[in-house]
């Protein structure tokens, strides 16, 4: 059985020191969702007063409807993977995971049954008699899963559990995970700070910064409109210009140092004022111009070849350097020192508020203020 | 209800720790600083502190004390440090077997060294005798400063041998690479890189060479003759010929104590500057040695070590000669081991009663008082952490004293008993196996045990079915270390024992100060296979093959 998880207003303290302050969260049953966010946000923190091994010092924790806060971490029904595998040493693989059902007394023929299913399950069955230290980095984490699954908890909490792992591994597990969840269909919260892993792995991703959430949304919505500057520049590569929005006569266009200007379509309608502003273009939205177009002029400073894209390098005549994507092309690469001017797909940018508190365009999904009124 | 549960099982045990230490630790130090500043007409005095300091009588045993130990402590250090040097760094042949002999005389108890010594050395020591009879000339007196020197030092020096053993095997190599790459090698590395990078263990080890070579009674008194020093006295205004002066006998304590407390500042505050965690990914790998400097090590290590342990290959020669009544004559036989053995019959069944209870307690309270310093550390348990290191600095004759001054009338009589015995080799022992379990607790990440709640087990089900297994190899060889410093221990069982509880180690130094040296030596070599074995057992069961004291 899975459950949904409601975060109402969560304060967490460490002696005179706030991590957290206020924060709301509702994950949904069957979800796959991810906390992000630079080391030291407070993913861990939060994590761990889900699993019950943090104190709280305020707010309120649900499983459904049921009030958790002071609820014994060993009758949670949670399942953890730990990013240091936290594996027993001194058991073997099956006694590893076999360790849950024990302590739930199930009779001995159905914890064998259900420990084998879940060793073949975890494709861990050959090794199931050895010793953990026996084993290599991504076997050791497929026990600490499968020991996780196997008493069939409400909720599945893994803290950074591929950190450790080689970057082939890591894709491979990820893969892996996301495959067991889709099958189990268990609640589940993954932490990690490695941004790619989030967007290919959930269904849903908060991302933290000092302990406040500032973005709940789909991998695809945190990317193309997110909701403050600091989740642009977190998820995805991108590139920060100052510009003045200019509204005139109802219709608003974004002006660039140095002349060029660009109709704007999509401003939400509360923020369609003459306003300083922040632009956000990721690299893949720009489109080079040839020379005499309108646009940003730039001059290109070094080039990369990558196959399937070629990375610019440019500057502006501020000094600004800038990062272009271009699908490669079978022509000649863009020499060095060459001028060339960008214009930028409109309708893929996005704009901030000078404090880059709010983005200011339409579009914008965000989960976070949905929460609270639960 | 989660809260409820914080007043479990281990709440009553800080109680119960907190109120053991407090009886049987506190309340006796309480004791030895009341008699010390009371006077025989009951007022508040601190007559005894004159006596002992105007009268150059006692005041010298003071000066003596430091001559010895801070000596003790140089010499270990230049034969210990090089020695470890030379055996991590070179291929030594017969290595295995040199570290198990060094690790023995480590053991032993230091009177039983001094005796031997005596039996060497002496007036009619087979060395002295033999050598007057070849040239006719007399070797230098072994009584005194220079006999108790050699004794401590070849007993110590193993402490240095084996700590920097320890520091070195954390040096990675890539350092030194790095020294020769930059020019720096040799005898200029050593000083330079070698020896500051070993300097908190140095410090660490120096520290507990001087706290021994402080306490150590046994050896001056059998060899230091007119040469007097402080354990000694202590002994002796408590339990000597003179009669028993309670109140400066534990004036003594108090002006020992404050020394010992003083010196464990000092290495704090010196450790503190020099603290830095090493770990190495490539640890050193022997290398051959060349030419002279082989044969110059070599020579070393064999020299040292065959010195060291050549006083328990005598005793353990002397066990088997036949005896008639004090005097050895012709003739083995295994005749010293029956009439001791009938002699001290108890000995030997105390010495596993006594000794055993004690490492169960030992044991079992070191690790929960580890546990509840690493995992719930509150302000109780800081209080009671640092209640147990106190007997660190506490000379063990000085512990004995405590505990007969606090024990020996109502409402509580102890003395005589076995239990007092077992208490008092708790307080000195339990230090040195908390700061080992300590170690070994840190060493398992937390989230193990969150795991393990997490998947639905208890708390106590989580200590005892993964957290104390985890522990149990470093727990294991820690107790067979404890074992063996039980069964050796001599400065406070000697002020507490009677004919009832006399153990083996006892026994020994009865016979010792007897005469009756063949007796002596045939239980001595009793406990030495005792120790041989429970080293073996260690090697089985240590990982890493380590002791530490
Ligand atoms: N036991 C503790 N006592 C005091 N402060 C703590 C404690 N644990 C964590 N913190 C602090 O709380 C903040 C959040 O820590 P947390 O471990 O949750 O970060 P994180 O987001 O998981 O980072 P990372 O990605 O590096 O694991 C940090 O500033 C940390 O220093
Ligand atoms: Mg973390």
């Amino acid at each position: 059985m899975s459950v949904n998880i409601k975060i109402k207003n969560a304060v967490k303290r460490y002696g005179q020191s706030t991590i957290i302050s206020d924060l709301s969260l509702e994950i949904k049953e069957g979800e796959f969702f991810t906390l992000l966010g630079p080391s030291g946000c407070g993913k861990t923190t939060l994590l761990r007063m889900i699993a019950g091994f943090n104190t709280i010092e305020g707010g309120d924790f649900y499983f459904n409807d049921k009030r958790i806060n002071l609820l014994d971490p060993a009758k949670r029904n949670i399942g953890m993977v730990f990013q240091n595998y936290a594996i027993f040493p001194h058991l073997s693989v099956r006694q590893n995971v076999a360790f849950g059902l024990k302590n739930r007394k199930f009779p001995r023929d159905r914890i064998e049954a259900e420990t084998q299913k879940f060793l073949e399950l975890m494709k861990i069955d050959q090794y199931k008699d050895r010793m953990p230290e026996k084993l290599s980095g991504g076997q050791q984490q497929r026990v600490a899963l499968a020991r996780a699954l196997v008493i069939q908890p409400d909720v599945l909490l893994m803290d950074e559990p591929l950190s450790n792992l080689d970057a082939k591994l890591r894709v491979e597990m990820r893969f892996a995970i996301k495959e067991i969840q889709n099958r189990v269909g268990i609640t589940t919260v993954y932490v990690t700070h490695d941004q790619e892993e989030a967007m290919a792995i959930s269904d849903r991703i908060a991302v933290m910064k000092d302990g406040v959430i500032q973005h709940i949304g789909k991998p695809k919505d945190l990317y193309q409109r997110p909701a403050n500057l600091f989740v642009s520049t977190f998820i995805g590569r991108t590139n920060l210009l100052e510009a003045k929005l200019v509204v005139e006569a109802g219709r608003a266009r974004l002006a660039f140092p140095g002349g060029f200007e660009l109709a704007m379509e999509n401003v939400r309608d509360e923020c369609r004022k003459s306003q300083d502003v922040i632009v956000s273009i990721r690299p893949e939205e720009f489109v080079i111009a040839d020379g005499s177009g309108a646009g940003l002029k730039t001059i290109v400073d070094s080039s990369v070849f990558l196959g399937l894209n070629t990375h610019y390098f440019v500057h502006l005549e501020t000094g600004q350097q800038l990062e272009i994507i271009q699908e490669s092309k079978i022509d000649e690469i863009i020499p060095n020192l060459s001028g060339i001017a960008l214009s930028v797909k409109s309708e893929k940018i996005n704009v901030f508020t000078a404090d880059g508190s709010v983005n200011i365009l339409k579009g914008v999904s965000d989960d976070k203020t949905a929460v609270g009124e639960v | 209800m989660a809260r409820r549960k914080m007043f479990d099982i281990w709440s009553v045990l800080y109680v119960a720790i907190f109120a053991a230490y407090a009886i049987f630790l506190l309340y006796p130090m309480y004791s030895i600083l009341r008699n010390s500043v009371i006077g025989e007409d009951g007022r508040l005095t601190l007559q005894w502190f004159v006596k002992f300091f105007s009268a150059k009588y006692y005041s010298q045993t003071l000066i003596h004390s430091f001559n010895v130990t801070i000596w003790t402590t140089i010499l270990t250090l230049i034969i210990g440090v090089p020695l470890a040097y030379f055996y991590n760094m070179y291929e030594i042949k017969g290595k295995a077997f040199i570290q198990v002999l060094i690790i023995l005389c480590s053991m032993s108890a230091p009177f039983i060294g001094a005796y031997a010594w005596i039996q060497l050395l002496g007036r009619m020591g087979v060395v002295t005798v033999f050598i007057r009879n070849l040239t006719g000339l007399t070797i230098p007196n072994i009584y005194g400063f220079n006999g108790i020197l050699l004794v401590l030092t070849l007993q110590l020096f193993p402490l240095v041998f084996l700590y920097v053993s320890g520091a070195l095997k954390n040096i990675d190599n890539s350092l030194l690479e790095a020294s020769d790459n930059l020019g720096c090698t040799g005898v200029k590395r050593f000083f330079k890189v070698v020896v500051p990078l070993c300097m908190p263990t140095i410090l660490a080890a120096s520290l507990l060479v001087f706290m021994r070579a402080f306490a150590d009674f046994g050896t001056p008194l059998l060899i230091g003759e007119g040469y007097r020093v402080f354990p000694v006295e202590i002994y002796t205004q408590f339990l000597g010929e003179t009669g028993t002066d309670y109140s400066f006998a534990a004036a003594i304590s108090v002006i020992a104590i404050l020394i010992t407390a003083a010196f464990f500042m000092v290495q704090r505050a010196l450790s503190k500057r020099f603290a830095f965690t090493m770990n190495a990914l490539h640890p050193i790998e022997r290398k051959p040695a060349k030419g002279m400097f082989k044969v110059l090590i070599h020579f070393y290590t064999y020299f040292v070590v065959g010195l060291a342990f050549l006083p328990q290959l005598y005793i353990v020669y002397q066990s088997f000669q036949n005896t008639s009544g004090k005097l050895f004559k012709e003739g083995y036989s295994f005749s010293s081991y029956t009439t001791s053995i009938k002699r001290m019959s108890d000995a030997i069944p105390n010495t596993f009663i006594i000794g055993g209870i004690a490492l169960v307690a030992v044991v079992l309270i070191a690790i929960v008082i580890a546990y509840l310093v690493v995992r719930r550390s509150n302000v109780v348990t800081t209080a009671i952490d640092t209640m147990s290191m106190l007997p660190y600095i506490i000379p063990g004759s000085v512990v004995g004293i405590a505990l007969v001054m606090a024990f020996n009338k109502k409402p509580l009589v102890l003395t005589g008993t076995v239990a007092i015995m077992v208490i008092a080799l708790c307080i000195r022992r339990l230090p040195y196996t908390i700061r080992s379990s300590v170690a070994i607790l840190q060493q398992i990440p937390i989230t193990i045990e969150e795991a393990a709640i997490s998947l639905g087990a208890s708390k106590m089900k989580t200590f005892f079915r993964i957290t104390v297994p985890m522990m149990s190899n470093g727990i294991i060889s820690g107790a067979i270390i404890s074992w063996v410093t039980i069964i050796t221990e001599l400065s406070t069982a000697i002020i507490l024992y009677n004919s009832k509880t006399i153990t083996l180690t006892l026994a020994i130094y009865t016979f010792v100060t007897r005469g009756n040296y063949g007796y002596a030596a045939a239980l001595a070599t009793v406990l030495t296979a005792l120790t041989i074995v429970s080293l073996m057992v260690f090697m089985k069961f240590s990982k890493s093959k380590e002791i530490t004291f």
